[in-house]
């Protein structure tokens, strides 16, 4: 066992645990986008950071990748972590508005506008859908792509994929494009992976520009 | 080649080596790195060679080439050993002649080296200022070393501090020195090696630890690590030997770019030598220690400078970072404990524990040792400065690097690559360590030195890096890649005039919560050219932000150019102007169309009298 002190309170809880396991153990909330319980840790998506260590030498740490450590100083919501993930929010909220998910988080957290150039992305590459992919359907079949602002996610070559068995798996989890299958028809739109009645695909023009790794898609038959 | 299979093997060995080196016959010396390669040294090479041969001068007049020496503006340039004559800028006629001159022991006068301030020709290197005020540990090895021959290495008492741990000293020991030496990672952040050192060597027991030198030279205009990789390939190999000793590890990885092939090939060279004399590989000289390297060429990305990055990529992985801890001590390539050190610090090994440590820590103030630096930007004297830690920005700018190239001042300096920070003219005379630069918002990095004048706009300059940064930020982290890209916007908006005050604020905050909140070290500093450019040199922000005026003249969205009275008609322009935007009859002042006008400058530079103006 190993102790520490979230938020000051002192914790007693397993070696191995991640910040963010302890402290949603004895209940402190701390968002997370590109986490789930059952990937592998990423760290990417930076939401779930919280403040170690005292200051002024403490240090901001993404809470899903650090291991709890004996004696360890941890605040969840410092004025330096609400800060950071304020920014962070209205940087996805510049780039993905129509996501239920990124739209929840930020009115969670007060975030009401963003002061940055508007984009539509359909991706915020938190790679869950790559890890989903790989760790619970064993398939491999798509994978980040590129670097920097042309990163991407698909199959090699954009080829539909031989590996793939149109599970439906990289869908369900994704926390900002949830609509894709559902084409123009949202009333059909019989994929449960989404809870966002408005999806943004309305507007595109075809199911070809909807980077759907599924042809045809499973849930709504879309050829 | 001898295989050594003793300690007594490598004194015999050296001691031959002394016996047969006659220092006293003339040598021509001919830096031929990249460098000097692009600027001519292999016309020199081929014509020296010819020259030779032709005059029967073989054994009479030796011929080595090196490495880069440092003095890149000179390039290509011939030192003559043992009297230490330099000609800078040499071409295939002087080449004939400082022969000509060799064999009658002679100087070539007018070939020599001119100060420009006191007019005077210096004919000795170590006279000329640009030598004079440095003192270089490393770089002056270079000189003395065919890099394809590990016999001039040999020569140079190499591989003797190796061989001397090997069979006197305790790993412990070794440790313990290059602790007590204070040398610090030469890589950007200055962890302490010794301390990096320890952490390896107290992982878990048992077999397959690895050391990696990290030659992944990425950042733009710094080229001291290539330097060392094609000057002196085997410092770099026994420094990994030593490493590999101390800490217990039993294999060894070089991570070098792709772009730099005469390094690749300097370095596979080396391998293969070190490997024939029986100082690499199974049961080195018959100690039972064994230790082998083996070189891994990245792909071109720049985030693989960094050591998890650096990692993947060894592993054949995509090369992007992951979040520490486990840090690579604790788990690295294959899940195995790695070090992973620069080339400069690999290097600096054998020079620190070539003698007693003690000497090595009475060079530099604050920190030991040496530093290189790669001088570049608006300066006279372009090139590698090695200095010692603790002397002042000022003396490399002005007294090495000779101050200004143009007719402009010199504004500010710009220090460790794209994540170092700008540092103005008023402050140089604070003392390069890693705690000073740090402390005036830059880093040491690995030892860029980008010199900027009055004609650069510092918006421009951090619009510049936010752009490399945001194309070769892995994209990994979120914040990373969308903070980069969104500083890139807000930095183009003020340089092309649609600025406000809020995008001023916006930037700042943004800049401050990315250093915070990003994964790894390119995020953590990619902040570093906003925030410092805003710290020292917000009053050029406002002004293009209030007035919609670049000071300098370059943000093209800014600027307008027009022709004034000197213009004589000679027509120059008007065949140099891209857009046809000049027009006017021949010997009448011409005029310049605004709205085609691309403000590209062609027009400026083929100008012979002054005639453009830039408002």
């Amino acid at each position: 066992m190993v102790t520490l002190t979230i938020n000051g309170l002192k914790v007693r809880v397993e070696e191995g645990m991640t910040i963010l396991e302890a402290a949603r153990f004895v209940g402190f909330p701390i968002p997370t986008l590109c986490h789930n319980d059952g990937l592998s840790p990423y760290g990417a998506c930076r939401l779930c950071v919280v403040e170690i260590g005292q200051e002024p030498k403490s240090k901001l740490v993404s809470s899903c990748t650090y291991p709890v450590e004996e004696g360890l100083t941890v605040r969840t919501a410092s004025q330096r972590v609400l800060k950071a993930r304020g920014m962070i929010i209205e940087l996805l909220l510049a780039s993905c508005p129509q996501s239920k998910t990124i739209q929840d988080l930020a009115s969670a957290h007060g975030v009401h506008q963003q002061r940055f150039k508007q984009e539509y992305e359909d991706c915020i590459l938190c790679g869950l859908c790559v890890r989903t992919c790989s760790e619970q359907m064993m398939a491999h079949a798509i994978g980040f792509r590129g670097r920097g602002e042309n990163r991407s996610i698909g199959t090699p070559f954009d080829i539909s994929s031989d590996v793939c068995r149109l599970c439906g798996g990289c869908m369900y989890i994704c926390p900002a494009c949830q609509l894709r299958c559902t084409y123009n028809q949202p009333q059909h739109a019989i994929c449960n992976a989404c809870a966002n009645l408005r999806p943004p695909c309305i507007e595109k023009e075809g199911y070809n520009n909807l980077m759907c790794y599924m042809e045809p898609c499973v849930a709504c038959e879309i050829k | 080649m001898d295989y050594l299979r003793s300690r007594e093997d490598f004194t015999a060995l050296q001691k031959r080596l002394y016996s047969d080196y006659n220092a006293d016959i003339p040598t021509i010396i001919i830096p031929a790195g990249t460098c000097g390669q692009a600027s001519g040294a292999s016309d020199l090479v081929r014509t020296a060679q010819r020259e030779i041969i032709k005059r029967k001068l073989q054994g009479k007049i030796h011929l080595r080439i090196t490495g880069c020496h440092g003095f890149c503006e000179m390039e290509p340039s011939v030192l003559i050993e043992p009297a230490g004559t330099f000609y800078p800028r040499v071409d295939i006629t002087g080449m004939k002649r400082i022969i000509d001159a060799l064999v009658r022991a002679e100087v070539v006068e007018d070939l020599l080296f001119v100060d420009e301030e006191t007019g005077q020709k210096i004919t000795r290197q170590d006279d000329i200022p640009f030598y004079r005020h440095q003192s270089r540990l490393l770089l002056s090895q270079n000189e003395k070393i065919d890099p394809l021959d590990v016999y001039d290495y040999l020569r140079v008492s190499g591989y003797s501090a190796f061989v001397r741990l090997l069979t006197d000293m305790e790993p412990r020991q070794v440790i313990k020195e290059v602790k007590d030496s204070g040398l610090r990672g030469r890589g950007g952040a200055g962890f302490p090696t010794g301390l990096k050192w320890e952490f390896l060597s107290d992982a878990a027991d048992g077999k397959g630890k690895y050391i990696v030198c990290n030659a992944d030279e990425g950042d733009p205009g710094a080229y001291m690590d290539r330097s060392l990789l094609e000057g002196n390939p085997h410092s770099i190999v026994e420094g990994m030997l030593i490493g590999a000793y101390a800490t217990g590890a039993d294999q060894g990885v070089m991570y070098v770019r792709t772009e730099y092939p005469l390094a690749i090939k300097h370095l596979n060279n080396a391998l293969k030598q070190s490997r024939a004399l029986g100082l690499l590989g199974r049961n080195i000289l018959g100690t039972g220690f064994s230790f082998d390297i083996s070189l891994v060429k990245g792909a071109g990305a720049f985030v693989c400078g960094e050591e998890t990055a650096l990692m993947r990529s060894i592993e054949g992985k995509m090369g992007e970072p992951r979040q520490r801890p486990p840090f690579p001590v604790q788990k690295g390539i294959h899940g195995k404990p790695t070090l992973i050190n620069n080339v400069e610090t690999w290097a600096n090994i054998p020079v620190v524990l070539k003698n007693s440590v003690q000497e090595y820590t009475k060079i530099g103030r604050m920190n030991t040792g040496t530093k290189i630096f790669s001088l570049v930007g608006k300066i006279k004297n372009t090139g590698l400065v090695e200095v010692p830690m603790g002397t002042p920005i000022s003396k490399i700018i002005y007294d090495i690097g000779g101050g200004q190239s143009g007719k402009a001042g010199i504004k500010a300096v710009q220090t460790g690559g794209p994540s170092g920070g700008c540092i103005p003219e008023k402050m140089f005379d604070i003392p390069i360590s890693y705690e000073s630069l740090a402390q005036a918002g830059s880093i040491m990095g690995s030892g860029g030195m980008i010199v900027m004048d009055e004609n650069t706009c510092m918006i421009d300059v951090a619009k510049y890096f936010m752009n490399f940064l945001k194309d070769e930020s892995c994209g990994k982290c979120f914040p990373c890649r969308k903070g980069t890209q969104r500083m890139f916007e807000l930095l183009d908006d003020i340089a092309s005039g649609r600025g406000t005050l809020d995008h001023l604020k916006t930037l700042e905050e943004l800049a401050l919560v990315l250093k915070d909140v990003t994964m790894c070290g390119l995020g953590q500093t990619a902040p570093n050219p906003v925030l410092s450019t805003l710290k020292y040199f917000r009053d050029e922000y406002l002004e293009h932000i209030e007035h919609k005026r670049c000071p300098a003249g370059v943000c093209k969205g800014l600027i307008s150019f027009t022709i004034n009275d000197l213009c004589t008609g000679c027509g120059a322009c008007v065949k140099a102007c891209p857009e046809q935007a000049i027009t006017g009859e021949k010997k009448q002042r011409h005029v310049i169309d605004q709205d085609r006008c691309s403000r590209c400058g062609a027009c400026r530079s083929i100008c012979k009298f002054e005639a453009i103006e830039i408002h």
